[in-house]
């Protein structure tokens, strides 16, 4: 499985990206720039996070109108996997690849801390190596993490098992509707999550439960 | 040329965090009677040209397209 990385000016979770898919895939990923108008012939494509362009406007925003991001959506409709962490999920958000919109934070603070997900659809490519309803731990870090979709939309997506990532056991940092951490598009192929799961997937981080999420996502499932 | 305000809000019903926020100081200040906060943002824009509804059309594209983002936000704009 081959992977490319978005490079954006402002992210700052790159590094940690490209050594989580490093170590997991055993292949350096390919990286982009804001520029290229191409991507690699890849099976994976991620967006990782940060604060590309100083969150000037709203976060991802201007990130959203990029070359790379116009080249990121056409390899998106061809069925390519696409994962945004964080920033890349606001990105994605307003690149209009997934549904929803979010907002500042519920408590107008930044959130720095370990949180608990439910894994909502283990059916996915994503999360195939979780099980159903499984309880993980991964970090988040956000200032505007707080998800929201009108009603259709939110009847929609949970409908159709769009929400594949609930913050569970009170842990909700942001007051995201429905504790919605994680979303995915309609084809499936394209997923959006606040918490940062490349920071906890070995034993130095102190737990590797975000793990089997890019091991389910790079085809090495165990 | 044509000189142009956009403003562009919250929809009603999606939660303001921050115009809360400004509701409680304005309360703590001593202002009484303060209802409902919402912020928004305001941009002022300059256009080359004179025709004034090219001008509406071409704003109206770009609330649409980078300004506003139409999920949780409306946007009104004001040719001075």
């Amino acid at each position: 499985m081959k992977s490319a990385v978005v490079l954006l000016p402002g992210l700052n979770r790159d590094r940690d990206m490209i050594a989580a898919l490093t170590k997991i895939s055993g292949k350096a990923p390919a990286t982009v720039w804001q520029t290229d108008t191409e991507i690699p012939d890849v099976d994976l494509i991620v967006i990782p996070g940060g604060f590309s362009y100083g969150d000037y406007l709203r976060c991802g925003a201007i990130a959203a109108r990029t070359p790379v991001m116009r080249a990121v959506a056409e390899k998106a409709a061809q069925g390519v996997m696409v994962m945004g962490v964080c920033n890349g999920f606001q990105i994605l958000l307003e690149t209009g690849l997934l549904p929803g919109a979010l907002m500042r934070n519920a408590s107008l603070k930044f959130v720095c801390r370990e949180v608990k997900l439910e894994v909502a659809n283990a059916n996915t490519a994503f999360t195939r190596a979780y099980e159903p309803g499984q309880i993980i731990r991964c970090p988040v870090a956000h200032h505007d993490g707080n998800y929201f979709a009108d009603p259709e939309t939110l009847a929609r997506i949970e409908g159709n098992g769009q929400v594949v990532f609930r913050y569970a056991e009170d842990t909700n940092p942001n007051g995201s509707i429905n504790d919605i951490a994680g979303v995915m598009n309609e084809a499936g192929n394209v997923l959006g999550l606040m918490p940062h799961p490349e920071n906890l997937i070995e034993a130095a981080h102190g737990g590797s439960d975000g793990r089997a999420l890019f091991e389910g996502v790079l085809g090495i499932a165990a | 040329m044509i000189k142009a305000r956009v403003t562009v809000t919250l929809k009603n019903g999606v939660l303001d965090p921050q115009g809360k926020a400004i509701e409680g100081a304005l309360g703590t200040l001593g202002f009484g009677g303060v209802g409902h906060v919402r912020q928004g943002k305001v941009f002022d824009i300059e256009l080359d040209g004179s025709d004034k509804a090219k001008a509406e059309a071409d704003l109206k594209a770009m609330c649409e397209k980078l300004l506003a983002n139409t999920v949780i936000e409306n946007y009104q704009i004001h040719v001075v």
